[in-house]
C-alpha cells in the first residue's frame, strides 16, 4: 500500500513538475533558447507571491493570480532586451547570459530575503488531504497542483492551436526566417513566447511556495528537475512534458520510499537512462 | 511613366562577403506582371529576397508608393503589402494546409482573398487541408505556398521559381490560376529558369546574369536568340 | 594620445613577427622569475600565486572545452570534485604517496569521463550545459553518501600524509607553490601544442562550420570526446593538488558550482574566451575585484555576474579578443594563414 502511494504522491508532484518544464520547454520550441535562469524565475515567483499574500494580505491564490501579468509582462521586456541580443547561432553567449543571469538572481534575492528558508502558508489546505478509497489519501494542494498543471498545459494547448498567435508560434518554431513573410516580427514573437512562458513559471513558483520551503539557492535545483522532465518526456511534446514530470516525481517518491536519502539521486538516475537508451524522451514528436 | 508600385536603383547586395547583385535596377508599376529570368546562381532569388526583406537591403534606394523603404525587414514588407512565395516553397512543416493558409493572413489585410477563395483556385487542395505540409506532393505544396502568399492580400506578389521540380503539367496546371490573381489588380513578379512560362505571362522582362541585369524590355521586342545571349552571358558585338 | 596607440601596436607587431626566439626568452625568464618565488615571496604571496596558478590552470581547460572545442560546460565542478575525492581515497584509504596521488586521480577521473561524456554527449548546445550539471549534482550525492570520507560534512587529510610531503612547513609551502606553478605552466603548454597540432586544426575546423568538416574526413564526435576527456583528467589532477593544499574535502566544496564553475567562465569570459592569453587576463582581473570588493559578499558575485553579461553584449571576444581585432599581436599563436606566395 505504501508504495501505492508513493506512486501517486509521485504522479502529484508531477504536475508540479510538468509547471516547472512548461515555460523551459516552450521556449526552447519555439527559439531553441534555454534559459539557465529558469529556476532561479521560479523561486522569484515564489518570493513574489509570499510578498504580494504579506504586504497586502491576499489570500495566497489572488496573489498568484496578480503576479502572473507582472513576472509576464518582465519576460516579454527580457527576451525584447535583452535576450533576442544573444540569439543567433553561438550557444555561448546565450548560455553565459543566462548563467550570469541565475547568478545575480540568487544573489539579488539573498542580499535582500537572507538565507533562511520561507514558506507561503495557506491556512488548512497545508495539511488538509482528501481520502480517496481504502488507506490512500492525497493532500489537497499537491492534487490542487496537479490539477492547475494539466488545466494550464491544457491553456497553453490551446493557445498553440486554436489561436492565430498561436499559428505563429508554431510557426515560427518550424521556419523562423519565413515567418517573417506572414508579417511576424521575430523580436515580438519571441517576446510573447517568453511571455507565456514566465506567466507560467508564475504560478509554478506560486504554487511551489505554498508546499514547499524555499531560499534564494533553490533555483538552480529546480532548473534540473524542469530539465530532466522535458528530456524524460521528449522534446516538442507539450503532453509529453506533463509525462516527463509524473515519470520523475514517480521516480523520486518511490526511490525516496526506498530511502529518503536516496530521493533526489533515484530521480537523477531515472534520467541518465532515459538519456541512454532513449534519448528522445518517452514521447517525442518531432526532430528538434 | 505613372508612379511605379516598387522601385530598386542601384542596388547591391551580399551574402556576408559574397557580393549577389550588382548595381541592380528594377520596377514594376501596379498591376503589372514582370518576369526575372537567368540561369541559376544569377542572382534572381537574391533580388526578390531584397525586395521582400529577406535579405538586407539596407542603405539602398528601394521605394514602394513614392516612400522610401530601403532597408525593410521581411514583416514591413508584407505589411506594406509584398508577399513572397519563396524559393522551395518553405511550408511551415508541423502546420496543416490550413494552417499554413491562415498563417499567410496573420496581419489580416484586407482584400478579395479570404481561405474559402483560396480553396476555390486550389480546389485540390480541399480534401488535404487538415494534412500536415510535409504530406503534399510537390505540386500541391507549391498550390498551398502562392495561397499561403494570397492570404496576405499583396498588391505585389513575387513568385521565386514556382516551377522548380515540378512536371509540366502540373506548372502549367498552376500558371492558369495566374490570371485569376491578376484579375484582383495584384502585381506580379515571376522568377523562372524556365523562360517559356515566363514570357508568356509577362508584360516586360528582366534577364540577370552573374548578378547584373543584362537585358530589359518587354519580350516582344527581343528576337529570341538575343534573349538567349542576355541568359548566358554572350556579349553582344558593337552594333 | 590616440594617434599613438596604431604606432605603439606596429611597433609590437614588429616586435613579435618573425622573431619567436625573444618570445620564448621573454617567457623563460618570466617562468624562472615566478620558478624562485620563494627566494622572494612571503607567505601570504606564495599562497596567492597558489590559487592565481590553479585558476589559471582550470581557466586554460574551460577555455580549451568552450573556445576552443564548442562544448559549453556549467558542470566541470563534477571533475573537480571527483579529482579531490579520489586523491584522498587514495592518499588516505590506500596509502598511495601525496605526489603520486595527484596524477593517479588525474588517469582514474579520466576512465570515469569515458562513460559520463557519453551520457552528456546525447545532448547538444545548451541541454548538454544542463546535462553536465546534472551530472556534477549526481556525483555530489554519490560523494555525500561515502562516510568512510565523512559523508556529508567531509574530512580532514591526516597530518601524518601532510608531513609525508615535507617534514617543514617551509618546504611543504615551497613544494606546493611549485607543483601549483608547473600545473599552470603546463596546462598552458598543453593547450597551445593541441591546438598547434592537427588535433587542433581539427578543432578549428569543427568551430567554424561541423557539416563541412564531416564531408572531409574531420571526426567530430571523436575529437571533441577525446578532447572532453583530457580536460576532465586535467581539470581533477588540479582539483587533486587543490584539496591537498586545502588539507580538507567535503561534497559541498568539492563540488562548488560557485567556486569551480562561475570564477572559472567569469575568469575565462572577461578575459577571452578561444584564446590561450584570456585566462591571464581574466585571472588578473579576478583577483583584482575579489581583492576590492573582499567585503561586499553577494555583491561579488552580483558583479560578476553582470560583467559576464556585458561582455557577451559588447564584445564577446571579451578584452584580449577586443585587442586582437585591434591589432595586438598574438603571444601564444594558434591561427593558420595561408601562405599565398608559392615560391
Amino acid at each position: 500500500m505504501i508504495w501505492v502511494n508513493a506512486i501517486l504522491q509521485g504522479i502529484l508532484l508531477g504536475g508540479l513538475y510538468a509547471l516547472f518544464a512548461a515555460g523551459l520547454s516552450l521556449m526552447f520550441g519555439v527559439m531553441r533558447f534555454v534559459n539557465l535562469a529558469h529556476g532561479d524565475f521560479i523561486i522569484v515567483a515564489a518570493y513574489l507571491t509570499l510578498g504580494v499574500c504579506e504586504t497586502l494580505g491576499v489570500n495566497p491564490f489572488l496573489s498568484v493570480l496578480l503576479i502572473v501579468p507582472v513576472m509576464g509582462a518582465a519576460g516579454y521586456g527580457l527576451q525584447r532586451f535583452l535576450f533576442n541580443r544573444v540569439l543567433g547561432q553561438d550557444i555561448l553567449p546565450p548560455v553565459l547570459v543566462t548563467f550570469g543571469l541565475s547568478i545575480i538572481i540568487q544573489n539579488v534575492l539573498l542580499d535582500h530575503y537572507g538565507a533562511n528558508g520561507k514558506k507561503v502558508t495557506v491556512g488548512a489546505l497545508d495539511t488538509a488531504s482528501v481520502n480517496i478509497g481504502g488507506d490512500l489519501a492525497i493532500g489537497s494542494l499537491p492534487a490542487l497542483t496537479f490539477l492547475a498543471a494539466v488545466t494550464i498545459i491544457s491553456l497553453i494547448w490551446f493557445i498553440f492551436y486554436r489561436t492565430s498567435i498561436g499559428r505563429i508560434l508554431r510557426a515560427t518554431a518550424d521556419d523562423a526566417e519565413i515567418v517573417g513573410l506572414m508579417g511576424a516580427n521575430n523580436a515580438h514573437t519571441f517576446a510573447i513566447a517568453t511571455m507565456l512562458a514566465t506567466a507560467v513559471v508564475a504560478i509554478a513558483g506560486g504554487l511551489f511556495a505554498m508546499r514547499t520551503n524555499f531560499d534564494p539557492s533553490a533555483g538552480p535545483i529546480r532548473l534540473l528537475f524542469a530539465f530532466e522532465s522535458v528530456i524524460i518526456g521528449g522534446m516538442g511534446s507539450l503532453w509529453g512534458t506533463l509525462a516527463g514530470g509524473i515519470a520523475l516525481g514517480i521516480a523520486q517518491t518511490v526511490g525516496g520510499q526506498i530511502d529518503p536519502r536516496f530521493q533526489l539521486l533515484a530521480g537523477h538516475l531515472i534520467f541518465l537512462i532515459i538519456l541512454a537508451v532513449r534519448p528522445r524522451g518517452l514521447f517525442s514528436r518531432r526532430m528538434s | 511613366m505613372s508612379q511605379a508600385l516598387l522601385e530598386i536603383r542601384q542596388l547591391d547586395a551580399f551574402y556576408g562577403d559574397f557580393q549577389a547583385l550588382f548595381d541592380i535596377d528594377f520596377q514594376i508599376a501596379p498591376q503589372e506582371t514582370v518576369a526575372v529570368i537567368g540561369a541559376n546562381g544569377a542572382g534572381k532569388s537574391t533580388l526578390l529576397k531584397s525586395m521582400a526583406g529577406l535579405v538586407s537591403s539596407k542603405g539602398q534606394v528601394l521605394s514602394w508608393n513614392g516612400a522610401e523603404r530601403g532597408g525593410w525587414k521581411a514583416y514591413e514588407a508584407v505589411r506594406a503589402g509584398v508577399a513572397l512565395v519563396p524559393e522551395g516553397r518553405r511550408l511551415f512543416a508541423s502546420l496543416s494546409v490550413e494552417d499554413n493558409l491562415k498563417a499567410g493572413a496573420y496581419r489580416q489585410r484586407k482584400g478579395y482573398w479570404t481561405l474559402e477563395r483560396v480553396f476555390e483556385i486550389f480546389p485540390e487542395l480541399i480534401p488535404k487541408r487538415n494534412n500536415p505540409g510535409s504530406a503534399l506532393s510537390g505540386g500541391q505544396q507549391q498550390m498551398v505556398a502562392i495561397g499561403r502568399a494570397l492570404m496576405a492580400n499583396p498588391d505585389l506578389m513575387l513568385c521565386d521559381e514556382i516551377s522548380l521540380g515540378l512536371a509540366p503539367r502540373i506548372v502549367k496546371d498552376i500558371y492558369l490560376t495566374l490570371p485569376r490573381i491578376r484579375e484582383q489588380g495584384t502585381a506580379l513578379v515571376i522568377v523562372e529558369q524556365d523562360i517559356n512560362q515566363a514570357l508568356a505571362v509577362s508584360d516586360r522582362i528582366y534577364c540577370i546574369q552573374e548578378g547584373r541585369v543584362s537585358l530589359t524590355g518587354a519580350p516582344a521586342d527581343f528576337s529570341r536568340q538575343q534573349i538567349v545571349d542576355a541568359y548566358f552571358g554572350v556579349r553582344e558585338s558593337a552594333a | 594620445m590616440t594617434s599613438m596607440a596604431p604606432a605603439i601596436l606596429a611597433r609590437l607587431q614588429n616586435l613579435s613577427a618573425g622573431r619567436p626566439f625573444w618570445k620564448a626568452l621573454i617567457g623563460l625568464l618570466a617562468l624562472v622569475a615566478l620558478a624562485v618565488g620563494p627566494l622572494y615571496l612571503g607567505r601570504s604571496e606564495m599562497r596567492l600565486l597558489v590559487e592565481i596558478f590553479s585558476y589559471l590552470a582550470l581557466a586554460q581547460m574551460w577555455n580549451l572545452l568552450a573556445g576552443y572545442a564548442g562544448i559549453i560546460s556549467v558542470g566541470q565542478q563534477a571533475y573537480v570534485g571527483a579529482g579531490g575525492y579520489i586523491f584522498f581515497s587514495l592518499a588516505m584509504l590506500a596509502g598511495v604517496p601525496v605526489l603520486l596521488a595527484i596524477p593517479l586521480a588525474g588517469l582514474i577521473v579520466m576512465v570515469i569521463a569515458i562513460p559520463t561524456g557519453w551520457l552528456a554527449f546525447r545532448l547538444t548546445g545548451a541541454y548538454f550545459a544542463i546535462g553536465s550539471w546534472v551530472i556534477a549534482e549526481v556525483f555530489s550525492i554519490i560523494a555525500g553518501q561515502v562516510t568512510v570520507l565523512g559523508g556529508g560534512s567531509g574530512i580532514s587529510l591526516p597530518t601524518s600524509i601532510v608531513k609525508s610531503i615535507s617534514a617543514s612547513a617551509t618546504g611543504r609551502e615551497m613544494l606546493l607553490y611549485w607543483i601549483a606553478l608547473g600545473l599552470a605552466a603546463a596546462s598552458v603548454l598543453l593547450v597551445w601544442a593541441l591546438m598547434r597540432s592537427r588535433w587542433g586544426l581539427a578543432l578549428t575546423a569543427i568551430r567554424d562550420s561541423e557539416i563541412a568538416s564531416e564531408t572531409v574526413g574531420v571526426q567530430t564526435y571523436r575529437t571533441r570526446f577525446i578532447v572532453y576527456v583530457l580536460v576532465a583528467g586535467f581539470t581533477a589532477v588540479v582539483a587533486a593538488f587543490i584539496f591537498l593544499q586545502k588539507l580538507r574535502i567535503s561534497p559541498e566544496a568539492a563540488f562548488s558550482i560557485n567556486d569551480w564553475t562561475a570564477f572559472v567562465i567569469f575568469i575565462v569570459v572577461i578575459g577571452g574566451v578561444g584564446t590561450i592569453e584570456g585566462p591571464f587576463l581574466g585571472v588578473v582581473v579576478f583577483f583584482l575585484l575579489r581583492d576590492t570588493l573582499a567585503d561586499l559578499g553577494t555583491w561579488n558575485f552580483i558583479i560578476m555576474g553582470t560583467v559576464a553579461i556585458a561582455v557577451m553584449l559588447i564584445d564577446k571576444r571579451g578584452i584580449w579578443g577586443a585587442l586582437r581585432a585591434r591589432g595586438m599581436p598574438s603571444v601564444f599563436p594558434t591561427n593558420r594563414v595561408l601562405d599565398m606566395e608559392q615560391e
